[in-house]
């Protein structure tokens, strides 16, 4: 097989191969054998990634239930999701998960890295990493029933609050529709902090020494040495850990899935969830796939920004 | 670049989730489920191995050949709910009948199954039998064998109406008449179970007559310091606020409305005046606390568990859950159906078949048939049903009900639901109406009546928006 590229190589040279034709025949023979190390995973990414992609864009305009015909109704799909307020408010919940998701551990992350990363590196640290890093290891189902007792009426979170005397606060917190939404966030929290911290912490020991020596020398403090040479040199993690996280958030499903199901009512249904009930439940998979598509371009919308951010120069 | 591919791939697993059920089966399937299960189609594939389908016999006299398992060795492909016991201590017991017959089961959850059976059916290797959940969509799509021809030949037809009922679905998809599309394994039953020692402390020494009087007894069960119901209302069982709301509706008002928008008969609606008046009642109960305040993100399990326990006087249930009360509360739990208004009136339950189907293309389809006709007729698989599942076993109207140990709740179900027989008042339930009602409609709206965001009237209109909504997709 390769010789048969080779062999076809020797017609009219490629672009840019004036002077030395033979390392150009080498780098071409090389970027053939990449591209066909690339292959299986690039044929794997079409049928899994691309196809689907593109067959849910196609399904976005039909109306399926995934057995019978097909009735082809244009954007009728995409004006049911926006005029359905079950539909577009569960995207509202989305970017409040965003909060929760994202900012918290993120900035919770910058802090607990740096704490670490200058007080414990040793035995202490490992242990430290570990305990956060476990929720990214626990299975999310049984993290979910462990949650679900914790949050209970009767569970270990109200048990607290009674003990220090604020009787008065208990509730179900995954049950009332005041708290639940806030409530799946701390789960969330709790899942995605150890992740943001082991990135931050990894990104935070590749920073030259030498620039914090010098930037005391100028006098800077703690937190000035924080804000001026850790928190800039740490944009890319911080750029990579804010888009794993904010489309956690927006996409959300497995979490949100095991707390609460989507209710009380539909206040923590987000549009996961909804994709989910609507593609398999109501089997109405035109109406799941345009609120799949639309979702899909509000994360791109979302995190475009974010990825400017963190690739421009410091 | 890498971010970019971070970003779709966690938006491919998104697109996976949506594609994975349809992913399977192109439009190709597509095209051949559009063939509407129209009624000729399953008589032309003869039931019966030897006897051709034409010479089908009259209800009246059953085939003297009906289909049966034959000799040759047969394995049944099924389809069971995880969680209960009833249909695999069945299919160990068949095959202790008829040696030639082995099984291979597969399992799987309640909600699952609800989102699995249209591939599984439509699949390379259809169930034999399966549990249905709902099904007027995928008879409707053509996925479901016709049991009409079966009817006839093992006199099905001839056994109480209400039995198949729910199982027939019209040609213009309403549920309720026209051709059978799947069996009960038996017949549920549903009403309200007590604790017997908090009855009796709260001055109930008998079931109450009228709703009157039933509503007399929760208020002093709350006055006494004692949880009136408990009841299970998290998003993820599904709110059981939706039984003594179904109760109410037809203690309040007649049954068949209630029935023909459950079949998707043109024109029903669930927002009628005593429906209305059923859910102030309920809310009212909310409002004076019957309900355990945590309602919301309590689990059906939970729920049946605390009630064992001792706490709530009543709980709304079905009788399903016969084992687990005599289990974990035995002699201490009694059984009534939900009162009519009036005293003269007949108590009121929804019912429902526990429905198994037999897939379009299925290879044994014959001999899945004959087992459902076994379930009903044999007197072994009748003995199990009733202590094991619990509830009734159907079949043909003069067929005994077997025994049930002493001081078992079964008992008391069990008679029920030769009242509610004889006064035609059952239910399916209002859960069943479309594949999503209850996930989309009943369940958010009553958890927000609990959250005190949503009213009797509201909640009416907005469960009927959800399934115009649906019926017009």
């Amino acid at each position: 097989m390769v010789t048969d590229v080779m062999t076809s190589e020797h017609s009219p040279p490629a672009r840019g191969a004036t002077r030395r034709p033979t390392r150009t025949y080498r780098v071409r023979r090389e970027q053939v054998a990449g591209w066909l190390f690339v292959l299986p995973a690039l044929l794997i990414y079409a049928v899994f990634v691309l196809v689907p992609l593109l067959l849910t864009v196609g399904y976005s305009f039909v109306r399926w239930n995934g057995i019978g015909p097909m009735t082809w109704v244009g954007l009728k799909n995409y004006q049911t999701v926006l005029e359905v307020p079950d539909l577009i408010g569960t995207v509202f919940n989305a970017f409040w998960l965003v909060v929760w998701f994202s900012a918290i551990p993120v900035a919770l992350g910058l802090i607990v890295a740096q704490v670490i990363h200058r007080v414990a590196m040793g035995p202490l640290g490992a242990v430290a990493r570990t305990v956060l890093f476990l929720p990214q290891v626990i299975p999310l189902v049984a993290a979910g029933i462990i949650w679900g007792w914790l949050l209970s009426l009767t569970g270990l979170v109200n048990e607290l609050l009674r003990a220090i005397g604020l009787g008065p606060f208990t509730r179900a917190w995954l049950g009332d529709f005041d708290t639940a939404l806030s409530a799946v966030g701390i789960i969330g929290v709790w899942v995605l902090l150890g992740f943001c911290t082991v990135l931050l912490l990894t990104g935070m020991s590749k920073i030259d020494e030498a620039l914090y020596e010098s930037a005391r020398i100028d006098g800077a403090g703690w937190l000035s040495e924080f804000v001026a040479v850790t928190v800039p040199l740490l944009r890319y993690e911080i750029g990579v850990c804010l888009t794993v996280t904010m489309i956690a958030a927006l996409a959300a499903f497995d979490i949100v899935y095991v707390a609460t199901g989507g209710g009380p009512g539909n206040a923590t249904a987000v549009p996961g969830i909804q994709i989910y009930v609507l593609a398999f439940s109501q089997r109405q998979i035109g109406l799941a796939s345009a609120l799949a598509v639309l979702l899909m371009a509000l994360v791109i919308v979302v995190i475009l920004p974010v990825q400017r951010l963190s690739r421009e120069n410091p | 670049m890498r971010h970019w591919q971070l970003s779709s791939a966690a938006f491919a697993l998104l697109i996976a989730l949506v594609l994975s059920a349809c992913g399977t089966q192109a439009p190709s399937t597509a095209t051949g489920g559009s063939n509407a299960p129209a009624a000729s189609t399953p008589a032309t594939e003869a039931p019966a191995a030897s006897t051709p389908a034409t010479e089908a016999p009259a209800a009246s006299t059953p085939a003297t050949e009906a289909p049966t398992c034959g000799t040759e060795p047969v394995t049944l492909n099924a389809y069971f709910e995880t969680g209960f016991d009833l249909p695999f201590k069945l299919s160990e017991e068949f095959s202790r009948q008829y040696p030639n017959v082995t099984w291979d089961i597969k399992q799987d959850q309640f909600t699952n199954l609800i989102n699995a059976t249209p591939r599984l059916l439509s699949g390379d290797n259809p169930p034999d039998l399966i549990r249905l959940p709902t099904l007027a969509t995928i008879a409707r799509d053509g996925l479901l064998k016709n049991l009409d021809p079966y009817a006839a030949a093992f006199g099905w037809d001839g056994w109480p109406v209400p039995q198949l009922n729910q199982a027939r679905v019209a040609e213009d998809g309403t549920r309720g008449s026209g051709s059978l599309y799947a069996m009960g394994l038996n017949y549920s039953l549903t009403g309200i179970f007590y604790n017997k020692q908090l009855a009796a402390q709260i001055g109930m020494t008998e079931p109450p007559g009228t709703l009157a009087e039933f509503e007399e007894l929760l208020a002093r069960a709350k006055e006494a310091g004692l949880l009136p119901i408990m009841q299970w209302g998290s998003a993820k069982s599904g709110m059981g606020l939706a039984f003594p709301l179904q109760g109410l509706m037809a203690s309040l008002g007649p049954v068949e409305p209630i029935n023909d928008w459950i079949f998707q008969k043109p024109g029903a609606t669930i927002d009628t005046p005593t429906n209305l008046e059923a859910a102030q009642h309920l809310q009212q109960w909310i409002s004076s606390g019957y309900f355990p305040p945590d309602i919301n993100s309590i689990e059906y399990t939970d729920a049946a568990a605390r009630f064992t326990e001792g706490e709530g006087v009543f709980t709304f249930n079905g009788d399903w859950q016969n084992a687990g009360y005599d289990a974990g509360m035995a002699g201490n739990v009694g059984f009534f159906l939900m009162p009519p208004v009036d005293a003269n009136g007949s108590p009121v339950a929804m019912s429902a078949p526990l429905t198994y189907g037999i897939a379009a293309n299925a290879k044994h389809a014959d001999c899945a048939a004959f087992f459902l006709n076994w379930v009903a007729t044999d007197p072994a698989a009748r003995e199990i049903n009733v202590t094991v599942g619990g509830s009734n076993p159907g079949g043909p109207a003069d067929a005994p009900i077997p025994s049930v140990a002493a001081g078992s709740v079964t008992n008391d179900t069990l008679a029920a639901g030769a009242v509610i027989g004889a006064a035609g008042t059952s239910m399916d339930f209002i859960a069943n109406a479309t594949s999503s009602i209850f996930a989309q409609g009943w369940t958010p709206e009553l958890q927000k009546m609990v959250g005190g965001r949503q009213d009797a009237a509201g909640l009416l209109k907005a469960v009927q928006e959800q399934y115009e909504r649906e019926l017009s997709q």
